[in-house]
This record gives C-alpha cells, sequence and structure tokens, in this order.
C-alpha cells in the first residue's frame, strides 16, 4: 500500500473514520473501503457523469476527486436517496413511473445530479431540465424518461411542499 | 382475468437499481480477491520478442504476471473459436487467449498482472517489458484489399476474410432494360457500443469442488461456458458463468473474449478470485466495435421510380480477428431495400481483414449501413426524376395487403425471410402527417427568407428480430408458493425480468410480485442462447407463455383433484387456486406445489408427473420482421456547420406491444444511438491503425441537451409467427436515424446544392460541402 492518511467524513447520515491510501479517488473509496457500490464508475476521466455524489450539497464527480479531499465532509450517495428501507423518494419515483432508467447504470448519477438541480429550480422547464443532466450520460435511454422524470418529479415535490 | 400484457407497468428491476443496491460485476467482492490489469499492445501490427516481467513482479503485492507461454499449458485449444459457419471464409483468424508471438491491433492483450488491488495492477502493468518489432499496420479497409497491401497478419497472403454474392432475379436484364440508372458510393464509420457499464469478470475457483465460478458482464453466458470449456479442456460442471446486474449490453458483450479466457486460469493458477474491470479507455481498444463499410451500388429504375434493380459491391471492416463471423456484413446484404419492392438484386460483399479492434454485432448489425444505403438512393431517385422523395418510397414499399410476403432471399442460417406483418406505406404517411410533410416546403420557404436551412428527411427499415432457434425458459411454483422462472437469456437493462413476470403472472394468478426471474445462470438452466438481435421477447417470451400455460394446466389438475372439483370450474387469483364463486373452497400454489413435491411411499394426486414446473424451449426458427419510419427535421447553420434536430417522429412497429413504457423505452434509446451514428459517434485511427478516440471527449456520446423529443407512434401488426403475437424491438430505434437525419440536412442544404454520402456528418464535413458544392459559399 501506498502513503496513507486518516480522514474523517459522513457519508448518508453515518461517520466514518478512515486510513486511505492518498492516491484513491472518492468513488473507488466509496466503492470499495465502504462498500457503497451504488455510485457507478463509467469512465475514471470525467465526462460520464455515473459517479455523481453530493458533497455538502454540490454535485461532484467522484472519479476526479481524491477520498483525502472529503475530509471533514458530508456525502450523499445513492444508497442515501431514499428515506427509509420501505418507500423511494419522490424523484425515485419519477423515475420507475415515467420508465427514467434501463440497465440502471447511469442512473445514480442522475439522480444525485437532479436532487441537487431541483433543490435549486424546484420548477423547470423541460430545456433546463436538458441542461441540468447534460453532463450525464446514459446510453440506454434516450434521456426522454429521465426528463419527463425529473419534471414529474418536481411536481411532486411541489406537492409534497404545499401539503 | 385482466390481462397484463399490453399494461404500461413499472418495471419489476427498478427500486433495487434506483436505491443503488442491484448488484453488478464491479460491485461483486470476493475473500481473497485479487486485481487483474492487461498489458496491450500500443501498435497496429508487431512481432512480439521477449516479455520481461522482472520489474513487475519485484513490486510488493503483485502475485502474478502471465503471457502467452505461462498459460499455453492450460490451454487445449489456444484459440477461441467463434466464429458463426459461414463457406464463405477465405481463411480462419481466430483470436488466442493472449497475443501469441504478434500483435495484430492496438490494445490486443499481451499479458495480464495479478495483484493486490487494482492500482497495483496497473503500476506494475507499466513496468511489464515487452520487446516489440514494430511492422506496417493497415486500417482502411479498401486498401487492406489492395495489392501489394501490408498482410494484417504476418502469415497471411492477403487480407481477404471473406467473400460471398448475394441476390436474385435477372439483374444484367433489368439495368440493360431501365431508362434510369443511378449511381452512389457510401460510407458508414465505426462506432462503439459504450455502455456505460465497461466489461469485466470475477472468476473464483474451488479447488474443492474443482469448479470455477465466472461471473461476468456477459449477453451470452451459456455459449461463454460452452467456448471456455472447450479452451480449458473442462467438464461443463467444472465451470458455471453467471451474468450479474449488466450497465447495458448494447452487442458487443454477447462474444468471448481473451480476458475471460485469461482470468479463468489465473483463478485456478493462484487459487484465489481475481476480478479485472475494464475502464473506459480500455474499452476503446479492448471491446468490439462496428459499421465500418463502403458500398458502391447502382439503382435501376423506370420512369416512374419503380425500381428495377439494385446492384453493386460492398467492403466491410472485420477488424483484425474474427470475433464474431460473416454475420454483420450478412446482415447488410439481406436488408438492403428489404423494405421495397425489388425484382432483382446482385450485391458482392467482401470483407477485410484491418489492423483494428475486430468488429461483432454493436445496436443494428448490419442493418444501419444497408438501412442508409438504400435510403440514398431512394433519394437520389426522387431527386433525379423531380418526384417528392416520399412519393418515390411509397411507390416501391411492400404495400400492408401483399403481407405475408417472401423475399427471395435466405438468412445466414438458411432460413426464409418472410416480411410476416406490417403497413409499410401507412407508418410512413403517419411520420409525414406527423411532421407535416405535405406543407414543410411552405415553412421551408419561409425560414429560407429569413436565412435559415431547415430540411426534413425520412428513413424507413424493416429489420429481422427475435433470431432462433429458441430460447430456453423454466417456470416453477416452488414449495413456498412462490413462482420462479429461470432463462437463458440475460437482461441488460432491456426489462426482461418484467417482461417475463408479466408473461408469466397472466397465466398463473396475475401478482408479478410474486415471481423472481432469474436470467443467465448457468447453473440454473441448462441450455441457453442469450441476448442479441432483438430476439427474448420473441423467443424467451414466448416461450415463458407456453411454460407457464403448462404449469397452469398442471396446477389446475392437481387443485381440481384437491378440491374434488373440476378444472373448468376453477381460477388462480394472485396466489390461491379457488372454484369461481366459492370464496372458501381453494388452495393455494404452495399446497398445490407441495402436494407434487412428493412424500415417500405414498401415490402423486391425480396420477399427476412430479414437479410443479415445466421447462420450454419452443423452436421459433423464421424470424419476425420489425418495420418503420423515421422523420427528422434539422436547422443547419450553414456558417458553423451546426445542426440541430427541431423535430423527430419515429413510426414504429414491432407486432403487439407487451409493455408499452418498455417498448417506448428501447425505441427511445436506438433512436439516440442512431442520431449519434448519424452526428457525433466517430471512432477514428489514423493511417498506422492506432486509435485517436479513446476518452468519451474525443469520442462524442449524445448527451441530453443534443436530444429532440422524440414522437413515437405505434403501429401494432401481429407476428403470425409466434404465440404472442410479438417482434422484437431492441435495435429499432437506431436503424433508420442516420438516414433520416443525413436526408434532412441535405435537404436543408439544397440552396448549396450539398451532396452527404457517409455518416457521421460533423459540423466541419458540412462546412466543407456546402465550400465544395456547386452553389458553396
Ligand atoms: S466515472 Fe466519473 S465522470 Fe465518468
Ligand atoms: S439506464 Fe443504462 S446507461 Fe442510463
Amino acid at each position: 500500500m501506498g502513503e496513507t492518511r486518516k480522514i474523517a467524513l459522513t457519508v448518508n447520515g453515518k461517520r466514518y473514520a478512515e486510513e486511505v491510501e492518498v492516491r484513491m479517488h472518492l468513488g473507488d473509496f466509496l466503492r470499495q473501503q465502504l462498500g457503497l457500490t451504488g455510485t457507478h464508475l463509467g469512465c475514471e476521466h470525467g465526462v460520464c457523469g455515473a459517479c455523481t455524489v453530493l458533497v455538502d450539497g454540490v454535485s461532484a464527480r467522484s472519479c476526479l476527486m481524491l477520498a483525502v479531499q472529503a475530509d471533514g465532509r458530508e456525502l450523499l450517495t445513492v444508497e442515501g436517496i431514499a428515506p427509509n428501507e420501505e418507500e423511494l423518494h419522490p424523484l425515485q419515483e419519477a423515475f420507475r413511473d415515467n420508465h427514467g432508467l434501463q440497465c440502471g447504470f447511469c442512473t445514480p448519477g442522475m439522480l444525485t445530479t437532479l436532487i441537487e438541480f431541483l433543490g435549486d429550480n424546484p420548477d423547470p422547464t423541460e430545456r433546463e431540465v436538458r441542461e441540468a443532466i447534460s453532463g450525464n450520460l446514459c446510453r440506454c435511454t434516450g434521456y426522454q424518461g429521465i426528463v419527463a422524470a425529473a419534471l414529474d418529479a418536481a411536481q411532486r415535490l411541489k406537492a409534497l411542499k404545499q401539503a | 382475468m385482466a390481462e397484463l400484457f399490453g399494461s404500461r407497468i413499472a418495471r419489476l428491476e427498478d427500486p433495487a437499481l434506483l436505491r443503488g443496491v442491484a448488484r453488478y460485476v464491479d460491485d461483486i467482492s470476493l475473500p481473497g480477491m485479487l486485481h487483474a490489469a492487461f498489458v496491450r499492445s500500443p501498435f497496429g501490427h508487431a512481432r512480439i520478442g521477449s516479455v520481461d516481467a522482472s520489474a513487475a513482479l519485484a513490486l510488493e503485492g503483485v502475485h502474478a504476471v502471465y503471457a502467452m507461454d505461462d498459460i499455453r499449458p492450460h490451454l487445449v485449444n489456444e484459440r477461441l473459436v467463434v466464429g458463426l459457419p459461414s463457406p464463405s471464409y477465405r481463411q480462419n483468424r481466430d483470436r488466442p487467449a493472449l497475443a501469441d508471438g504478434e500483435v495484430v491491433y492496438v490494445g490486443e492483450p499481451v499479458a495480464v498482472v495479478v495483484a493486490d488491488s487494482r492500482y497495483l495492477a496497473e503500476d506494475a502493468a507499466a513496468l511489464v517489458d515487452v520487446e516489440y518489432d514494430p511492422l506496417p499496420a493497415v486500417a482502411d479497409c479498401r486498401a487492406a484489399l489492395e495489392d501489394g497491401a501490408p498482410p494484417v497478419h504476418l502469415d497471411a497472403k492477403h487480407n481477404l476474410l471473406a467473400e460471398f454474392d448475394m441476390g436474385f432475379g435477372d439483374v444484367a436484364a433489368a439495368f440493360a432494360r431501365a431508362p434510369h440508372v443511378f449511381r452512389e458510393s457510401i460510407w458508414i464509420h465505426r462506432g462503439g457500443s459504450h455502455s456505460i457499464e465497461c466489461r469485466g469478470g470475477v472468476a473464483a475457483y474451488e479447488a474443492a469442488e474443482d469448479l470455477i465460478t465466472y461471473r461476468v458482464s456477459t449477453q451470452m453466458p451459456h455459449s461463454a461456458l460452452r467456448t471456455i470449456c472447450e479452451m480449458l479442456g473442462r467438464d461443463e460442471n467444472q465451470l458455471r458463468v453467471v451474468a450479474p446486474e449488466i450497465g447495458g449490453g448494447f452487442g458487443p458483450k454477447l462474444v468471448v473474449y481473451p480476458e475471460d479466457v485469461t482470468l479463468c486460469i489465473a483463478t485456478m493458477k493462484l487459487g484465489r478470485p481475481v476480478k479485472w474491470i475494464e475502464d473506459r479507455r480500455e474499452h476503446f481498444v479492448a471491446t468490439t466495435q462496428e459499421r465500418d463499410q463502403y458500398w458502391e451500388v447502382e439503382i435501376a429504375v423506370d420512369g416512374e421510380a419503380k425500381i428495377l434493380g439494385i446492384r453493386g459491391a460492398m467492403i466491410h471492416d472485420h477488424g483484425a480477428y474474427t470475433a464474431r463471423g460473416v454475420n454483420l456484413a450478412y446482415n447488410s446484404g439481406e436488408s438492403l431495400g428489404l423494405a421495397y419492392n425489388v425484382p432483382a438484386y446482385a450485391l458482392n460483399i467482401r470483407l477485410a481483414l484491418t489492423n483494428k479492434m475486430p468488429v461483432t454485432p454493436v445496436r443494428g448489425a448490419g442493418h444501419p449501413q444497408a438501412t442508409f444505403t438504400m435510403e440514398r438512393l431512394m433519394d437520389r431517385v426522387g431527386r433525379e426524376l423531380g418526384i417528392d422523395r416520399a412519393e418515390v418510397r411509397r411507390r416501391n414499399l411492400i404495400p400492408g395487403a401483399d403481407m405475408p410476403y417472401e423475399k427471395p432471399l435466405k438468412t445466414r442460417g438458411g432460413m426464409g425471410v418472410l416480411l410476416d406483418s406490417g403497413d409499410y406505406p401507412a407508418c410512413q404517411q403517419s411520420v409525414m402527417d406527423r411532421l407535416g410533410w405535405a406543407d414543410f416546403a411552405a415553412r421551408q420557404d419561409a425560414a429560407r427568407a429569413e436565412g435559415r436551412y431547415i430540411g426534413i428527411g425520412l428513413g424507413n427499415y424493416v429489420k429481422g428480430t427475435g433470431r432462433g432457434p429458441f430460447e430456453a425458459v423454466t417456470v416453477r411454483i416452488g414449495p413456498s408458493g412462490r413462482i420462479h422462472v429461470y432463462t437463458g437469456g440475460v437482461a441488460i437493462g432491456q426489462g426482461t425480468r418484467t417482461m417475463l413476470a408479466t408473461l408469466v403472472a397472466d397465466q398463473l394468478g396475475g401478482d408479478m410480485a410474486n415471481i423472481t426471474v432469474t436470467a443467465g445462470d448457468t447453473a440454473t438452466i441448462s441450455l441457453g442462447i442469450g441476448t442479441s438481435n432483438s430476439r427474448l421477447a420473441v423467443q424467451a417470451g414466448s416461450t415463458a407463455h407456453a411454460a407457464a400455460i403448462k404449469v397452469r394446466e398442471k396446477a389446475l389438475k392437481v387443485a381440481a383433484h384437491m378440491l374434488e372439483a373440476s378444472e373448468d370450474d376453477l381460477e388462480i387469483v394472485g396466489s390461491e387456486i379457488r372454484v369461481k364463486g366459492v370464496t372458501d373452497m381453494k388452495v393455494t400454489l404452495s399446497q398445490v406445489a407441495n402436494a407434487v413435491a412428493g412424500t415417500p411411499g405414498y401415490a402423486l394426486p391425480g396420477g399427476i408427473e412430479p414437479g410443479m414446473e415445466a421447462e420450454e424451449h419452443l423452436v421459433l426458427d423464421v424470424m419476425p420482421y420489425a418495420s418503420g419510419t423515421a422523420g427528422a427535421v434539422v436547422e443547419v447553420d450553414a456558417e458553423t456547420g451546426a445542426v440541430r434536430i427541431l423535430e423527430y417522429a419515429l413510426g414504429h412497429d414491432s407486432g403487439r406491444i407487451i409493455n408499452p413504457l418498455i417498448v417506448d423505452g428501447q425505441v427511445l434509446g436506438g433512436t439516440a444511438h442512431g442520431i449519434g451514428n448519424a452526428l457525433y459517434e466517430w471512432m477514428g485511427y489514423d493511417a498506422d491503425a492506432n486509435p485517436v478516440t479513446t476518452n468519451l471527449a474525443e469520442y462524442l456520446l449524445v448527451g441530453a441537451a443534443e436530444m429532440p423529443n422524440v414522437q413515437i407512434l405505434h403501429h401494432e401488426s401481429p407476428s403470425p409467427l409466434n404465440p404472442i403475437g410479438v417482434k422484437g424491438v431492441g435495435e429499432c430505434g437506431v436503424v433508420p436515424a442516420p438516414s433520416a437525419i443525413i436526408s434532412a440536412i441535405e435537404d436543408a442544404l439544397t440552396p448549396f446544392g450539398v451532396r452527404l454520402a457517409g455518416t457521421p456528418v460533423t459540423p466541419a464535413q458540412i462546412v466543407a460541402a456546402i465550400r465544395a458544392a456547386p452553389a458553396g459559399g
């Protein structure tokens, strides 16, 4: 093992103190060291967006960030999106109802990206949604189901807020 | 009972995928697992001298480095013999398990490094010193066939891999009497599949059982098992191949690769599980690609634009080895003009070896190329004769009244080509109506008056789907009452589990939540073909339907015996079988299954066969042909060459629809891939066969911002060829997209007289074409 360092961080509300190799990227750290394999690696060069996680609420490509850079941060990964074991998050429900996923490999990055986006823009247009996910590649869906899911989720989230 | 068939049912697969708990191959971690990285050729062609692994092995945490000589003792067969049969081969070019004395494309695996971590394995791979003696390489398949071309393989006399002729009718006579003959030179460029999940495998040997379990991102576990067993000299019960969750396939995952064989050997030698996960840059040089073809074709038409004959020659880039066979070029030849009445046809096809990545199907498998070629010819005829392009097509499309329509052709397996159902002209008309074809000229003029160039284009396609001969499916009601479905087909994102559960639930109680589908595990079903050629709904779907009916009959018989009722009076609702109208006269599926599980010494109820299950292998040899029309409206920026798709409609007929949600998704995904082929995806090689696009910034996949909102117009002509009336859909969207888009671009640029003959068309090419055109800038 190469040079290591101790880091402490919170992932999906759970605190971790870990010793990590300094060259390990955040995606590998989450997957291999914490066993959170929901975050996927599709290119490891910053283009596909599959590896997107939220770091202190802001989307980041976990393949382009070192694990040590996550020291002291609070992360959200796909495993932390659903409120509990029984229910899905409204965005996840909308993905299912609108067929926003096929193989599911790009999905974790799509979900995290859209959680941030819908937080900033609760009432987006179709064009805005397309721009928001323009850095996330999907080879299966042609994006139409994902866009529909995002617009549907915005409505669901709005309705929840009003309720 | 209300049928689930035809309903928009949300998929069973989704919750696990949405929570991030589904298990793809890279998510598998086994105790003691080691990690592999491959040393790959940096040359398009070179002789290999020594492979010096000493520096790599000196690194702490490196367990082994194996080159061909190290794995040879474990191989009874050193090559992957996977080419589909054909009498047309001129030479055998099967891939070696690892490069053997020679490398013939950039990326060819030369050695494997196994270490404690992937990071270490990659460090060590960089330290493996391979002695290369570079040789001339050939990248262009046309150049490869010229006299004096450098041989792709050292021992080859020429680069012709295979050659054959296809056709029917009296072509010479047709051309001799034709008032009009037009000639086109068409090219289609190479691209990749680029599933967002790359390839990978985890091989784990258990000495106590002498069993290798190989979990691999494959579309065809049973054929992988056969090939690996053959090469390793193992019995089929000494290898289990399992497809875990697959992050997209699109073709290249259907073949077995050198890495698969090498990993299985490595785990045996080391006695520990070994994992290899391809990264994206590797995917560009390690996973098969498709589509390079060059066509020289002529069409003969009468004064009414009716086709009299088509003839020509096509050169197909095969890559450096045979990874699948002549199938792609064959598909192209077979499908040219399939949608139309073509009285005479002759095509010479040559497959050229090149020092490039071997080719296998990529979504569409030869059809997009032929469709593009044919549709370019249709546009040409319209332009030359001054007849509307859509009208030219309408006059030649096979009318609905002529269905079923037999083409005087054979599939590669010798089956007849029967266009089984559909109304092609009606489908084309629906797209024209949706996009306002009739009024488009006025719209175009108005745009031009504002200095904007818009255009409209069409592309018709017919695609053979559901290739046989069969797919195995077992349906079983377990003692718990749960229904299990097993298939040799593989779920690669296309909703196979939901599709099969829908068909089974329709026969067995209607509760999809009570059904578990296991797809792609050789330990659960002895036969299987796998996922390719838009085949699972047709093959596995029909077979699941048949198997479920058998189990239903059996369950009713046993229940009738247990309830002392007539089978006709029974119904299956959820997990119960009950007498219609008498709510308390019922047995559960669990009770029925247990009744035939057998008790030592006691007779089975009703003298029935043991076990509440049926395994079926419905043989469906003749392929159902899906069909459709794509229509695109584009705007071209004449200054920058940028193309924007303003509208896109796809009229589509894949027979009866099991689940509209899934069918729409398949069509949309295919369309996106086709739009990529038309405008973005260009897998480049330089003259020395070095790949020049090896990351996703250089090789562009279409993104959400570039995609139009696709309008799908469903036509449902049931196929008479299978019991559920379906046709395949997975590849349909991709096939006609480039035809429609390139046609629309050309139409937009009519004022310049621009002609386009290939895909993809990049902005730079469009600007150059405008400058070079007769009325260019
Ligand atoms: S894996 Fe990080 S952007 Fe592709
Ligand atoms: S669902 Fe497969 S890549 Fe997006």
